[in-house]
This record gives structure tokens, sequence and C-alpha cells, in this order.
């Protein structure tokens, strides 16, 4: 195993042999990573955040017309730390009298309010969110790790961050509208029906609530049914903002509530982001009704790896590339394109890297891999993972012990695959590689573009008009050279082809909420 | 009927013209080997167009796909010659675009006249923003860290047309120019019922340049080839201009491959500067990021 020790997975399921308790994870790791290391102590001691600075409460209501009032159905879900599958709280499942009420409340709030608000005083409402953000940003972040059950690490120095980042970047678009692109006058869509995914729930949420607010829309908005606390966290900070009531409605629930949310007669625009076969639903549920839609959806981002590339930066690109955030990311590089002739070293040190990896509890500080967020996707991922075996491809994983309980999967890579594997085809949406090779630049483009998805791709080399050639050769919407997974307000982002359409982020972001 | 004239000479019996379909560069006629009579706006016969079939509809999508990377990886500049150069051969026939479009419309030759400088002078405007909708619509990101990020649209791909039924020439360029300016290639079905002007386009378009399968020019009944176009997975995109009560099954049989729909807008005025209204539709944006250092 090319001088790593791994854990050969071919034939059994990634990790379970490996499964031992979590107290003696460490040390544990501590005896496997000293043999690999000729004796160099390198073991981390536990470094947890704090659980205090985050009240939770029994339970939440929707939050309709600026105030958190009970669910008409009067029924509830339980969200759970992925973690440990321990409860963390209730929250209302809304039906469609709710769905009815928000959507009204927002748009009174547009015709009343927001609308005619003037631009420089609506942007001061999402620098007021922005700041808000930031001084909540660590009791934001423990709480994104506890619903959704990424790194701290992760909640903390990205998705918080980054979220704030978003309302200030759009507070001072609302005051320059004209200047969007869309003619001297651009007018706001109106009522905006938005449903974000479970994987960055409070960014995907500022992806979608602060370029709508900054052009003057209102919006109902429904999270994950499996990370609903950050929104409904993000409704006490629009009060906290003195945001006019009913500019922001959260309504929670499930996939029956979002389909009521989207479907709605009375919203104007659908905003969604989530996987390729529901966005494919909403968008045939949307025929002819004149709506607007935008649409964020799967890919399966391809990293090419060119032979004069840096190889240890590429490695370490790679690794972020499928590994953030447990691979649940709708952008993520989960397959490795390398050339041949560098293929076997790269693969080497690949594997050395991702022994480095520590999976384990996502609020220690030093986690790099948390628990994947549902007992649900941990199935799909690893039935996919288990065709990629029936398929003939050859499964490595490092040593990596997953504790008891929780949902966890192993960093995983795939060699031996071709592009028939379902496992190089379709999105895991999971910490699983799958590795190809190619001799030439033509073919590594012919195979990056193989896909049915466009979202994203990487390219490696040193050679600044290989890499051009290459950018300009991808059918996707992000190409990161020499980095992988970077993420801004002022980037549009956004896929070609069966990944959706539209953008989000920049001026292009704006053009999705005004008419 | 022929009469001898008095001197003895016989009247010369004109050439009249085969109207077929133009796929691939190449005018082949129906596979189907269906045509369909077209009337004049009084309800004459003027001739036979060629009734194209499923399969036409899908060779001329295989025709266009191929001609996709070609016509994309055209510079813009060059782009803009071959759509200048349509137009200059459009300018070389005013009098047979006027004589058809007052055919088929009923309008007064002076109407008639105008639509076609108009028609033209859409080529000439488009020609112009093949080399500025990416300036216009692109530009650098300022990204809050040591990066460079850029953002410049791409064309998207195939783009199946549904040319408008009542605008049969100034409606016909003024849909499938933005379309090919920015480096998409075009499958268009032509209005149904005053279908020869589109193949009077063809013709011009075959002579300017234009690579073959570029644009690709169907007649026949938009029921029939609207469908098949709207669910084929090898076309990104849809203009429904010319789909009417269609509209609403096209747009979801589109759904099912997430193609980008451009929606019939009921209160066109196809005389009206259309700016980047019929551009941006058509057009992907890539964002390319780069660390920057030493």
């Amino acid at each position: 195993m090319s001088g790593t020790s791994g854990t050969d997975t071919d034939g059994g399921r990634a990790g379970d042999g490996a499964a031992e308790p979590a107290q003696d994870q460490n040390r544990a790791r501590a005896e496997r990573k000293g043999s690999r290391l000729d004796g160099q102590p390198l073991e981390y001691a536990p470094a947890p955040e704090s659980r205090s600075v985050v009240r939770l409460r029994e339970a939440y209501d929707p939050f309709i017309d600026g105030e958190f009032v009970p669910a008409e159905t009067g029924e509830h879900l339980t969200t759970a730390n992925p973690a440990d599958e321990e409860p963390l709280a209730q929250v209302a499942l809304c039906g469609e009298a709710d769905v009815d009420r928000a959507v009204a409340a927002a748009r009174r709030a547009f015709d009343a309010v927001w609308r005619e608000l003037p631009g420089a005083e609506r942007g001061k409402y999402l620098f007021r969110i922005a700041r808000i953000l930031q001084e909540r940003s660590r009791e934001i972040a423990v709480l994104e790790t506890l619903d959704n059950g990424k790194p701290i690490k992760e909640t903390r120095d990205f998705d918080v961050p980054t979220a704030a980042a978003h309302f200030f970047y759009h507070a001072g678009w609302a005051d320059k509208l004209a200047f969007a692109g869309m003619g001297p006058d651009p007018r706001p869509v109106g009522v905006c029906a938005q449903v974000v995914p479970w994987n960055f729930p409070l960014l995907m949420l500022a992806w979608k609530i602060a370029p709508a607010l900054a052009a003057g829309n209102t919006v109902v908005l429904k999270p994950a049914e499996t990370t609903p606390l950050s929104a409904l966290l993000f409704a006490e900070v629009c009060q906290e903002a003195g945001l006019p009531p009913g500019v922001v409605n959260i309504v929670t629930g499930d996939g029956g509530t979002g389909r009521t949310l989207v479907e709605h007669p009375g919203a104007d625009k659908v905003a969604f982001t989530g996987s390729t076969e529901v966005g494919r639903g909403i968008a045939r549920a949307l025929a002819g009704s004149g709506k607007r839609l935008t649409l964020e959806l799967g890919g399966k981002g391809a990293n090419i790896v060119y032979d004069d590339a840096a190889l240890d930066q590429a490695v370490e690109g790679v690794v972020n590339g499928v590994f953030f955030n447990q691979g649940h990311v709708c952008c993520a590089g989960s397959r490795l394109l390398v050339q041949e002739s560098v293929a076997e070293e790269f693969l080497e040190r690949l594997r050395a890297r991702m022994a480095l990896l520590r999976l384990g509890d996502p609020l220690d500080k030093n986690t790099d891999i948390g628990a994947v967020n549902s007992a649900a996707q941990l199935e799909r991922i690893r039935d996919l993972a288990e065709t990629g075996r029936a398929e003939g491809a050859h499964a490595w994983s490092p040593p990596c012990p997953l504790p008891e309980r929780g949902h966890w999967f192993p960093p995983t890579v795939f060699t031996g695959v071709t592009q028939a594997h379902r496992v190089a085809r379709e999105e895991v949406f999971g910490p699983v590689l799958s590795v190809l090779t190619f001799r030439t630049p033509e073919e590594a483009v012919a195979k990056a573009n193989n896909t049915p998805y466009g979202l994203s791709a990487g390219v490696w080399t040193e050679k600044g008009s290989r890499m051009l050639w290459t950018a300009e050769r991808l059918r996707a919407g992000v190409v990161w050279s020499n980095t992988f997974n970077k993420f801004d307000p002022a980037s549009p982002f956004g896929g070609y082809k069966e990944s959706g359409y539209g953008r989000e982020g920049g001026r292009h972001g704006l053009e999705a909420y005004l008419a | 009927m022929p009469e001898e004239r008095y001197d003895g000479a016989w009247p010369r019996v004109a050439v009249r013209k085969t109207h077929k379909l133009y796929i691939g560069g190449a005018f082949p006629r129906s596979e189907s080997g269906r045509s369909y009579p077209v009337a004049s706006a009084d309800g004459e016969h003027l001739a036979n167009a060629g009734m194209a079939s499923r399969k036409d509809a899908r060779d001329a999508v295989a025709a266009a796909r191929k001609a996709f990377p070609g016509w994309a990886g055209r510079t813009a500049y060059n782009r803009g010659q071959v759509l200048y150069r349509v137009a200059e051969m459009m300018e070389g026939r005013r009098a047979q675009f006027a004589a058809e479009l007052a055919a088929a419309t009923g309008a007064e030759r002076a109407e008639a006249e105008q639509e076609v400088s108009a028609a033209i002078d859409r080529w000439v405007y488009y020609a112009g923003w093949t080399d500025k909708a990416a300036q216009v619509l692109g530009g650098t990101n300022p990204v809050s860290g040591p990066f460079d990020n850029r953002s410049a649209p791409e064309p998207t791909g195939v783009v199946a047309v549904l040319a408008p039924q009542d605008a049969p020439l100034l409606g016909l360029v003024s849909v499938l120019a933005p379309v090919v300016a920015m480096g998409n290639t075009a499958v268009l079905a032509a209005s149904e019922s005053a279908p020869l002007p589109a193949v009077a386009l063809a013709e011009v378009l075959a002579t300017s340049d234009l690579p073959g399968g570029v644009a690709n020019v169907l007649t026949g009944r938009t029921a029939e080839l609207a469908p098949p176009l709207a669910a084929h997975a090898d076309v990104n995109a849809l203009d429904l201009a010319g789909a009417g009560e269609l509209a609403a099954d096209l747009e979801e049989a589109a759904a099912q491959t997430l193609k980008r729909v451009l929606r019939p807008d009921p209160a066109v005025v196809w005389s009206a500067d259309p700016g980047l209204s019929r551009i941006r539709p058509f057009l992907e944006t890539k964002t390319v990021w780069h660390p920057v250092g030493i």
C-alpha cells in the first residue's frame, strides 16, 4: 500500500472493521501515526469547543410576519445531532396553512414597506444583519456544528464568516441597483420562495436571502428538514436587526413543505439549491406558471492534475476538494483526473495525506472530517461505495476508527475506476473520491466534460497557458486553478447543463432578483 | 398555358425553386419525403415546403452539436465578420426577401421593404455585439483573498429556436442572430404558415461563411418538431418565441434535462431595440480562480 498503512476495504463496508470506542481513538491513532512517523508523537489533545454558548429551546415555531407563531398543523419534527444521534430540538412541520400565512406576510411586507423603502435604508438593515452575524458568530458556529455535524473549524472559519460577508456585500448593492446591468430602473421580482439544503444551512440561506432583500424582494425560506436550527436563529437575528415584519419568513418542515412553498401561487420567484432530481421536479411543476426560477443543483466535479503540477499543493487541493464538509458539497472535486505519468506518485502522496485526516467529534477544533448529516445520506453514500466495489473498482481508506454513535463514513478513494462506473458518474455527496487517469490534455478535458453536470472543475499545472487552455474548454460554471473550493460573495457561482441555471453571488447573482 | 407569340417564339417558363431544409450546411429534403403547401396571405398557393420530421430534427441537433466547438472557438471578431457577411448577402437579395415577405404577410411592398431593411440591420447589430457582450457581462471580481477571479460569459451550446409564427422575417432574424452571435449553434423551426423567408434566409446563411451546422433551419409543423427538440438531451436551451399554446408543455418537457428556457413574451415588439435581452438567456457564466503569489 505504497508505504502507508491503510485499510483495503474491498469486500467489506469501509471502516466497519475498524470501529472502536471513541475514547480509545486517540490512543489508537497515536499508535498508528507513531509507527508511520518513526515515533514522532504528533498526537493532539482533545480540544472541544464549548456548547454552553448555545441556548437551545425545546421546540421552535416557524417565523412568520416578524414573530414565532405556532404552526397550524400542530405537528413537529425532531432535529438531532448527527455526531451522537441525540435529539436537539423539535421544530414545526409546517403545512399549507402556514405557508399561506408566510407568503401573505411576505406579500404585505413587499407592497407596504420593503419595495417602497429607499435602497440606502434597505441596505442598512442588511449591514445590521451582517454585523449581528459577526457578533454572534461563535454561538452560530456551535449551533451549526451541532445540527449539521460538520467540524467547528469549518463553521467557525468558513460558514459563518462567509454568510456575514454575503450580507455585507449585498447590503451595498441595495442603493446601486441601476448599475447591476438590468437597465436604469430595475424592479424587484416580488415574493421569493427559497428552499435551501442541509450541507451549508446558514451559508445557503445567506446566498438566497441577501441578494433577494438587497434587490427589494421579500422572502419565505424553508431550511432543510435535518438542519433547521441556524435558520431559526437567523430569524432571531432579523428581529434583533429590527427588520420590518414579513420581509423574511422562515417555515420549517420536510420535502412536502418545500413543495407547497415553491408551488404556491403567491410566489413570484423560486430559488432552490439541492439535488438535480428535486430541481427537475420543480422546473416541471413551475412550467407555464410564469414564475422566475433559479436552480443550483448537483455536480460531479473533475480535478485535473497535470504532470507538471506542484504535487504537494495539488494533493492539498484534491483533499480539500473532496473531503471538505465530508464531501457534502455540490461542487466537490469528486473525480480526480491525474496524468498517467505522475499517477502512481500522486496517489502515494494522496494516501499519506489522507492518513493524517482527523475524523471525529465535530466540536473538536482539530477535527477535519465530521459526521455525515443523516442516516439517510449515510445509506446513500454506502450504497454507491458498495456499487463501486461491486463494479470492480478498488476502495481504500486510511486507518480511521469511526465513533460508535452517530453517522460516519471514512474518507475513501477508489482506483481502477472507469468512466462507466456509477461511482464516477453519480454524485456521491460524501467523502468518496474516484481516480481516473489520462495521457493528453485533450483526453483530460473530454473526460472532465463527460457528465451531464457542469458545476465545478479544477486544474493543477504550473504552466499558465495550459491552465487557461484547459479552463477555456471545461464546461463548468466555476473553475478553480491551482486551488479548490474557494467561495466569495463577489464571485458568481452556479452551473452549466444539469447542474442548474442562474448564478449566485456577484453582480450576476442579482439578475435573478431583478425584473 | 404558354402560347406561341406573334413572331413565332415561345415565352420562357420560369424555373421554380424547390424549398428544402437546411441541415449541417446542406439542403436535404425531409427524410420523410413529405412536403406541405404554403399559401400567401390571400390564400394563393406559393410553393410546397419541406415538412421536416422528428428524425430531421434529431439530425439537425446532431449537426448543431458537431458544429458547436468550432463555432464557439472562433474569435469574437471572426464571428462578428461572419454575421456582417450575412447582412451583406441579404442586402444583395433585398428584392427577393421583400417579394417573399409581401406574399407571405400581404404587406404593401414599401412596408415589406422596410422590414427587410430592419432584418438586415439586425444582423449588423448583432455582428457588433459578438466582441462586446463578454466585456459588458463579465469582469473581474474583487474577492477577499490573494486570488485572481474573473467571470466571463460562454455560449450555452445547442439552442432550439421556435421562430415567431407571425413575423416571418424580422422576427426570424431577431431570434436566430443573437443565438449564433455568441457562439451557440441553432436548430430553428420556421414559422409554420410562412416558412419561405426562412428558406431564403438559409440560402443566404449558406453563402455567408457561416460554418455548416451552426444554423439549421427546419420547415414543417411546429407541434410536430417542437416536442422532440424540447425533450432532446443534447439541446441546452429553448427559445419558445413561436411556441404559442404549446409553450407550457414544452417548458415542462425541457425540465427533464434542465434546459434554459426563454419564455414567449406576448408583448414583444420585434422592431424595438433588443439590447442584451435575447443574448443573455443563452449564455453561461464561467468564473475562473487562480492564486496570486510568487
